[in-house]
């Protein structure tokens, strides 16, 4: 069920775009990746190594101590699995403390595979079927958290307030 | 004197959360509401996710006890516990015991409002902290959660500033306003909470039993906070919350949020397998990373983290029992959306401080709380539920809502269970009260246990009234009106004086249409035949709109008969009052009398939706299925049934078209009407075909945008609710406050529009009929 096809991508970009999270569609290259990534973290940063080649830009702190996550204005995790018709990633709870980072901070950078987008909920729970039997944890996460209940609708209630996906064209490793 | 008390008791209550929280209420669940309807037309496939749903949540209910069996093998497996508390006593001695006086944060659960949790685990002298934004305002106010999904809808953002400024002792130049500035001052706090907290814990909106997983649903992301940051992770949550697959949380995760508060999906669906791989966050030694370095995440990283401890809390209280409650069980396969609550008329207006028992508010709170706490509960909101079934198809698990609010309020009139039931401890040496006694003994020919509120009983047995009242018309009329007479029966009966009580016809519409000869269309010159059905309204008070069928119909070319045997009533009245046996009467009746007509090639068509409502909805819970079925489809409501006709090429040059006019360009513009459909007739999905007809003759159409009118049969005419069911209405008059013609199809909605807009109302069949 794994798809990339450009409908998908275009799909994935236009929902996440209506729930409030901005996707930016870049080359496979492990720098162009570093450097989109780059552009969009503020400082204090803190991440969890990428996979699969990639890697975080200088500025990011691995490891981050709870004191990191208190003062860290940007997240930067990898994402495991995009659902096109939501605009959601799903981002793990790994023992790397991907759900932290990807939660203290105001800014979340999540970055995702192209060849990781699923066209809908009922694939993306395919896919999740066996990680969860596996003993795995993840976080469908849509856009910034939200609240209406301090009598309005206000962006970054308990997570972060902006959300940028960096989507990484091309096939699966 | 003290019980009729209680019926103004619950008047003024009703009328204080109307003027204290009655906006705020309305202007969140009609928000909620109008979201549902636009995130759910953007699902191609919403009716076959909902009945997926509903089949997914049928069979794991059935095999309850195996799925929690599997739960619990994969999370023990993994180091987790697994406990089933029998009641909340067991379940709230299970938590303390894990908590043991230390600080708790919590993320919004239900089910431990329904254990009292919190204030069990301080009595332990722990500190427990709600993280939901909404959860912690209840909390600080000291309130009970006015909605299931948004708790603290009932307050307004001015109100909560004041809160926060007099609980933190805030100076008027800090004082948090908007809000932007609400939120930030509530994450801040609550963050501290948080980073202190030994034990988090949460609820569970679906718990996979092949997986051993929780799911969570949440946008604030305090529940992932909750989970994440301590080290011990209680998770409470009813027994009904096991299905069986991660794959069949796929249609819950894109109901849920759409047919709640109208969001396509929550910010955060988290799915954990705990003990989680995660680390805890020990902001206590906040200089040590919260993983070893270099550790591996991702795919493929899902141990348990070795520090962590996880309690998983399956509450019963009740639920199995009502597992094995044909009636109830269907309330297991709630998914606590709220769409029944904000698509429900009167939870619109005042909210689950009147609508809702202990814990739970709404339409199905009927069946939550019948089911874990007790009738008495029920029985003291359960008159609130109408009947009015817009509920029903906003519901993603399709649960008959209704439905289980008549089972209930059954079980109330004959479980002598309280608020219907004033009378019997009143002073029983009132005369006035004896004379009413003799009448509506009198007037009841039911089924109904002796000791049933009379005012029950006589709403319930309408049509026994109707009879008598035609047949001493006009007189019945003028003494219903007397002063004395409407005092006594608002005092005694609950009749709301403020009402117009229906004028009986001495002619019913049986013996119109017998003194005018019968049928007009010959047998061979019928394009149809079909039976009007004489519903005891359309029989004895709205005799016009009969004879407009009539009329309409002949048209047409139908061969209409309007049989004196078919002038039984359909048992809807009596089910509104929770008289389950004697409506189960009438329908057998009412069967004996239509169903040899369809068998004869006629067709039924029937004007008052409510009665076709009950052929098509409730007959399948009185009649055996194959007489229900049978009826349901011989019958049709009277627009369906003319727009069938001009489908199939029927004439419509009989009827009366709309007047033409100009509009300002010269062009011909049609006569506008507005028109409000019966709410069971848009549960029928039967408003498109009036509107049809409609334009058809040349009428420009606007549809209102309220469920229920607020009259809803005899609830408007109850003293004790007369106030409420106007302010239900209130969005009609603003909708349709300047129409020059309204339009409505259900009886009662006649009676309240004119009430609400001084104007007389017709039904859409006396629009288009020809003229007499
Ligand atoms: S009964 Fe249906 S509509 Fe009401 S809360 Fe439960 S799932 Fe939602």
């Amino acid at each position: 069920m794994q798809s990339d096809t450009p409908d998908e991508c275009a799909a994935f970009v236009a929902n996440a775009e209506r729930h409030h999270a901005a996707v930016h569609r870049v080359d496979p290259d492990p720098d162009a990746v570093a450097s989109a990534i780059a552009d969009l973290v503020a400082e204090p940063a803190v991440g969890v190594r990428l996979p699969g080649g990639l890697s975080l830009p200088d500025g990011v702190a691995t490891d981050p101590t709870p004191a990191d996550l208190d003062a860290a204005v940007t997240g930067v995790t990898a994402a495991t699995l995009a659902v096109a018709d939501y605009g959601s990633v799903v981002v793990c709870s790994d023992a790397a403390g991907t759900e932290a980072v990807s939660l203290f901070p105001d800014r979340h950078v999540a970055v995702v595979r192209a060849g990781d987008v699923v066209p809908g909920m009922r694939e993306a729970m395919g896919v999740l079927g066996d990680r969860l039997r596996a003993g795995e944890s993840a976080v469908i996460a849509t856009g910034p958290s939200a609240t209406a209940d301090m009598g309005d609708l206000v962006v970054g209630a308990h997570g972060p307030r902006e959300v940028e996906i960096v989507l990484v064209e091309g096939d699966r490793e | 004197m003290s019980k009729p008390s209680s019926r103004d008791e619950r008047a003024a209550r009703i009328r204080e959360l109307l003027e204290t929280e009655g906006d705020a209420v309305a202007a969140n669940t009609r928000g909620f509401n109008r979201g549902r309807y636009e995130s759910t037309a953007d699902l191609d496939d919403y009716e076959s996710l909902k009945a997926e749903a509903r089949s997914i949540k049928e069979d794991a209910i059935e095999r309850l006890p195996d799925l929690i069996d599997d739960l619990r093998e994969r999370v023990e497996a993994r180091g987790g516990t697994v406990y089933v508390a029998d009641d909340a006593a067991d379940a709230n001695a299970y938590v303390r015991e894990v908590v043991d006086g230390e600080n708790v944060v919590k993320s919004k659960s239900m089910t431990t409002e329904e254990l009292d949790l919190n204030d069990a685990l301080e009595a332990d002298g722990a500190r427990v902290t709600e993280t939901d934004l909404g959860e912690w305002v209840i909390q600080l106010a000291d309130e009970e959660p006015s909605h299931i999904v948004a708790p603290g809808i009932h307050k307004s953002r001015e109100a909560i500033a004041d809160l926060f400024a007099e609980r933190f002792d805030l100076a008027e130049d800090d004082r948090p306003e908007t809000a932007e500035e609400l939120t930030r001052f509530a994450r801040e706090k609550l963050l501290t909470e948080i980073e202190t907290a030994d034990v988090g814990v949460t609820g569970a909106n679906f718990l996979t039993a092949d997986s051993g997983s929780l799911a969570l649903v949440t946008s604030e992301g305090n529940a992932r906070k909750t989970a994440v940051v301590p080290d011990t992770h209680v998770a409470v949550a009813g027994v009904e919350k096991v299905i069986p697959s991660v794959e069949d949380l796929a249609p819950f995760v894109e109901l849920i949020g759409r047919s709640g508060t109208g969001q396509d999906i929550t910010s955060y669906v988290s799915l954990f397998t705990p003990p989680t791989p995660s680390p805890p966050v020990r902001f206590g030694g906040p200089d040590e990373p919260i993983a070893d370095p270099g550790t591996a995440g991702g795919v493929g990283a899902g141990e348990p983290h070795p520090e962590r401890d996880f309690h998983l809390v399956l509450v019963d209280n009740g639920r199995l029992a009502m597992r094995e409650d044909d009636d109830l069980r269907e309330t297991l396969y709630c998914i606590r959306c709220s769409a029944c609550s904000n698509s429900c008329g009167n939870f619109q207006s005042v909210g689950g401080h009147a609508f809702g028992g202990e814990t739970y508010s709404g339409g199905i709170a009927t069946g939550w709380e019948a089911g874990v706490e007790g009738l008495d509960t029920a029985a003291e909101f359960n008159d609130l539920c109408t009947g009015c079934s817009r509920c029903v198809p906003a519901c993603p698990v399709g649960i008959d809502i209704p439905w289980i609010n008549t089972v209930v309020r059954d079980r109330i009139n004959r479980g002598d269970h309280g608020v219907g039931d004033e009378r019997r401890d009143g002073d029983p040496g009132d005369g006035v009260a004896g004379e009413f006694d003799f009448l509506v003994d009198g007037l009841t020919p039911d089924e109904e246990p002796a000791g049933l509120d009379p005012a029950k009983r006589l709403f319930g047995n309408f049509e026994t009234l109707a009879r008598l009242g035609s047949a001493t018309a006009p007189l019945s009329n003028r003494a219903a009106d007397l002063g004395p007479v409407r005092a006594a029966m608002d005092r005694w009966l609950g009749v709301a004086r403020e009402r117009d009580l229906p004028k009986f016809e001495r002619e019913t519409l049986v013996d119109w249409f017998r003194d005018r000869g019968g049928p007009r269309v010959s047998e061979s010159m019928a394009r149809r035949e079909a039976v009007v059905y004489p519903d005891v309204y359309t029989n004895h008070v709205a005799v016009d709109r009969g004879k407009a069928a009539v009329r309409t119909l002949e048209a047409l070319g139908v061969r209409v008969t309007v049989p004196e045997s078919a002038a039984v009533g359909s048992g809807r009245a009596p089910l509104s009052q929770g008289m389950v046996e004697t409506a189960r009467r009438k329908a057998e009746r009412c069967r004996d009398a239509l169903l040899p007509e369809i068998e004869a090639g006629r067709d039924v068509v029937v004007i008052e939706p409510s009665d076709l409502a009950a052929f098509e909805r409730e007959y399948e819970r009185l009649l055996p299925e194959a007489d229900a079925e049978r009826l349901a489809d011989g019958s049709y409501e009277a627009l369906e049934y003319v727009y069938g006709l001009l489908e199939h090429g029927a004439d419509a040059g009989g009827l009366t078209a709309a007047e033409t006019g100009r509009d300002g360009d010269g062009g011909e513009t049609g006569e506008p009407v507005a028109y409000h459909a019966h709410c069971q007739q848009r549960t029928l999905e039967l408003e498109a075909h009036t509107v049809a007809v409609l334009e058809r003759l040349g009428y420009e159409v606007t549809t209102s945008e309220t469920e229920c009118c607020g009259m809803a049969g005899s609830f408007g005419y109850k003293s004790e609710y007369y106030e409420l069911s106007m302010d239900v209405g209130e969005p009609l008059v603003e909708q349709f406050g300047d129409a020059e013609r309204v339009l409505a199809s259900g009886t009662s909605c006649c009676e309240q529009l004119d009430a609400l807009l001084g104007d007389s109302i017709e039904h859409p069949i006396e629009a288009i009929a020809p003229e007499p």
